[in-house]
């Protein structure tokens, strides 16, 4: 389901990442051919850092960071590195890079390989939860296709890293790969670049990926005729919750918060939105308008984070929804950091109290002191995830808290929730 | 110098330098996290610690220098390293040998703490536990003084003050590893590695 | 404003709490002994004593280093 915000110049051709074939054959018929052949040569690196930087791409697996500077770095690093796609998709609301990767291998693996030939590296490493089988076998069948056709320069090979929420975050991921422990590692400098064996590990978000085979094979311009000229491209969104068809869409990015939820048959009223993930930020209707973009959200104290919107109908009770993702998110810890291990199920319990009518009335302070007090004191972002959902709760949800805080909880807390969760979470 | 006075010095100092190593474990079993009460200064703690075991050193060198130079009964200075290589009592000063030789380890590993990895340092302290047990076999298997009722009543205050400090560590550690292990039920091992095609094996 | 900038390493700590001991003006305990350090770069004439928490730290999980900036 593509949409475009900005109508395209009749000139330039349209840039989307779903609804091309996903065969080999079919792929370059429609995209062209790879192109990676003069890869060694050190202008048609540059040729494609510039382009890269032209087109303004962003990271599309949470982080936001411009690609261009990032493989800037990683350049720097050296040969022999490995290049890791990330397609952990940790977040349980998000689908987006499963049906990438389902739909679209090819545009993915290929963002791989010139990622691969642009900064040296020697081997591309996939990486696909286990249990997600599905995906694993349409990419272990598009790497056969590639292998069998000598398409690829670069090796590729595929790994399946334990499935938890926080298996996918970089250095976690790299940590597996290297030692097989899937453990968050503490960088004190939050630039430093990651190693893997004796070369850089450079991790790329599977959308970020493939976005960037398009740039490389088009040019930066049909990437920049969607988008705004601050936040240019499009994205992959998945929508869910209140709704009669929750999925993925293909949307420019700057477009309103509420245009996207409402590409979905949306079942009732909306209460709030939640923008970004399990650890991102509640958004209320006075915010529905706001462009989906990191320059326009920061302004409402929310970030794009991962591509997720997830919609609250008005049946629903917001504090309730929220307790059972901070109940998920602590039980999702890492556990290697005190102030995580301990200060998220304390900040879950007493949410889930006051959730049920049986707060104290120290228990808001409390919540209060102890977001503040977890904040940025863990070894990765997880903790953080969960106290900027916590505290936008608080916030958006300000008279459910007062209501429940007397011990008047609304009678919809205990429904069934529209959430999604990998296992039932109790209140 | 005369034969009694070096071998008076060599039990005393042995005793001493028992007693001391005894303190030493103690206060070494106690430090653990957040078990303690929030008002314990618990550097201070590790520091009288340090300070103790460098006294029990000093005394076990001066145990170990006078019973050599004592001629009496034929020790060797070889069986200072070696274990089992005395002519007299070769086991018991054998074992003598061993709970120093481990003292010595961790003496050396500590000092040069800064330069080993966490593990190695970590792995020799844990190891030199054994020499308390072995240093209370050797005084009590040579039995120059091991039958006097004071002597004996010494040695089962320091086993009684050890075993105490061992099992309160050991509640400790399980409590702590209980509460550490909790967040995270029924999921896949974080350790566990499976994967189709691992870039390591090849 | 130079100073000294302390750093923990949330994975090595172990609440030993050693550190807070040692340097109350700058690390706070939360209420799970875990340490809270204070953002503003410590006085230098604290050198003494953070280099005896650094040493002191039985998991090696504090570090400190000499800030010198405008």
């Amino acid at each position: 389901m593509t949409q475009s915000a900005t109508p395209a110049p009749p000139s330039s051709k349209v840039h989307h990442l779903l609804g091309h074939p996903s065969d080999l054959k079919g792929h370059l018929e429609s995209h062209g051919p790879l192109n990676v052949a003069l890869g060694r040569t050190a202008s048609w690196q540059d040729g494609l850092a510039a382009s890269l930087e032209a087109s303004g791409l962003t990271g599309r697996g949470g982080g936001g960071f411009p690609a261009s500077i990032k493989l800037a770095l990683a350049r720097s690093g050296g040969a022999g590195g490995t290049v890791v796609v990330n397609a952990m998709e940790g977040e349980p609301a998000s689908d987006k890079d499963k049906l990438l990767l389902t739909r679209a291998p090819h545009l993915v693996l290929d963002g791989a390989q010139y990622v691969a030939s642009m900064c040296r590296a020697h081997r591309i490493v996939v990486c696909i939860p286990i249990g997600r089988d599905g995906v694993a076998s349409a990419v272990s069948h598009a790497m056969a296709e590639r292998t069998s056709n000598r398409y690829a320069r670069v090796r590729e090979e595929l790994v399946r890293p334990p499935d938890r929420f926080i298996a996918g975050e970089e250095s976690t991921l790299t940590n597996w790969i290297d030692s097989g422990r899937s453990l968050p590692m503490f960088r004190p400098e939050k630039g430093t670049p990651l190693r893997l064996g004796s070369g850089a590990a450079l991790v790329h978000n599977v959308e970020t990926l493939a976005h960037l085979a398009l740039i490389a094979r088009h040019g930066p311009g049909p990437f920049r005729a969607r988008g705004i000229s601050e936040e240019p491209g499009s994205c992959l969104v998945t929508i869910s919750g209140a709704m009669a068809h929750p999925g993925v869409v293909e949307v420019d990015r700057g477009t309103p918060l509420w245009d996207i939820a409402a590409l979905s048959q949306l079942a009732e009223p909306v209460q709030a939105l939640l923008v970004g993930g399990y650890g991102g930020t509640w958004v209320g209707p006075e915010h529905f308008g706001t462009p989906y973009a990191s320059i326009s959200l920061r302004t409402i104290g929310a970030t794009a984070g991962v591509g997720v919107i997830v919609v609250l109908g008005e049946s629903s009770c917001g504090l309730a929804e929220s307790a059972r993702i901070a109940r998920y998110l602590a039980d999702q810890s890492a556990g290697q950091c005190g102030p995580c291990v301990y200060g998220l199920p304390a900040i879950a319990s007493d949410l889930a109290r006051l959730t049920r009518g049986q707060g104290d009335e120290h228990v808001v302070a409390r919540l209060h002191r102890r977001l503040r007090e977890v904040n940025g004191r863990g070894a990765c972002r997880h903790p953080d995830g969960a106290v900027s959902m916590v505290r936008s709760a608080m916030a958006v949800f300000a008279r459910d808290m007062e209501a429940h805080g007397r011990g008047e909880p609304c009678p919809y807390w205990r429904r069934l929730t529209t959430l999604r969760f990998p296992r039932p979470i109790g209140l | 110098m005369n034969s009694t006075y070096l071998w008076y010095a060599t039990r005393a100092s042995g005793i001493v330098a028992l007693i001391l190593l005894t303190l030493t474990m103690v206060l070494g079993l106690t430090t653990t996290s957040r078990a303690r009460a929030r008002n314990w200064p618990g550097f201070a703690q590790q520091e009288i610690h340090r300070r103790i075991s460098i006294m029990a050193m000093v005394f076990l060198a001066i145990h170990v220098v006078t019973s050599i130079l004592d001629t009496y009964v034929h020790i060797g200075w070889l069986a200072v390293v070696v274990p089992f290589s005395s002519l007299y009592s070769r086991f018991w000063v054998g074992l003598g040998t061993i709970a120093l030789d481990l003292m010595v380890a961790v003496f050396v590993s500590s000092l040069l703490r800064a330069h080993l990895k966490p593990g190695t340092w970590r792995g020799i302290h844990w190891v030199a536990y054994a020499s308390w047990p072995i240093a209370l076999a050797h005084t009590f298997g040579l039995g120059t003084d091991s039958r006097e009722h004071w002597v004996i009543a010494l040695g089962a205050l320091c086993v009684l003050s050890v075993g105490l400090a061992s099992v309160w560590r050991i509640r400790a550690t399980v409590k702590r590893r209980a509460t550490l292990s909790a967040p995270t039920p029924q999921v896949v091992p974080l350790t566990r590695r499976v994967s189709t095609s691992s870039p390591r094996s090849q | 404003m130079s100073g000294l900038r302390i750093t923990i390493d949330p994975v090595a700590c172990e609440a030993y709490g050693y550190c807070a001991e040692l340097l109350p003006e700058a690390i706070t305990l939360d209420e799970w002994g875990y340490p809270m350090i204070d953002d503003r770069p410590l006085g230098a004439e604290f050198k003494g004593l953070a280099k005896r928490a650094v040493r002191d730290c039985p998991k090696r999980a504090i570090t400190v280093r000499e800030k010198k900036g405008s």
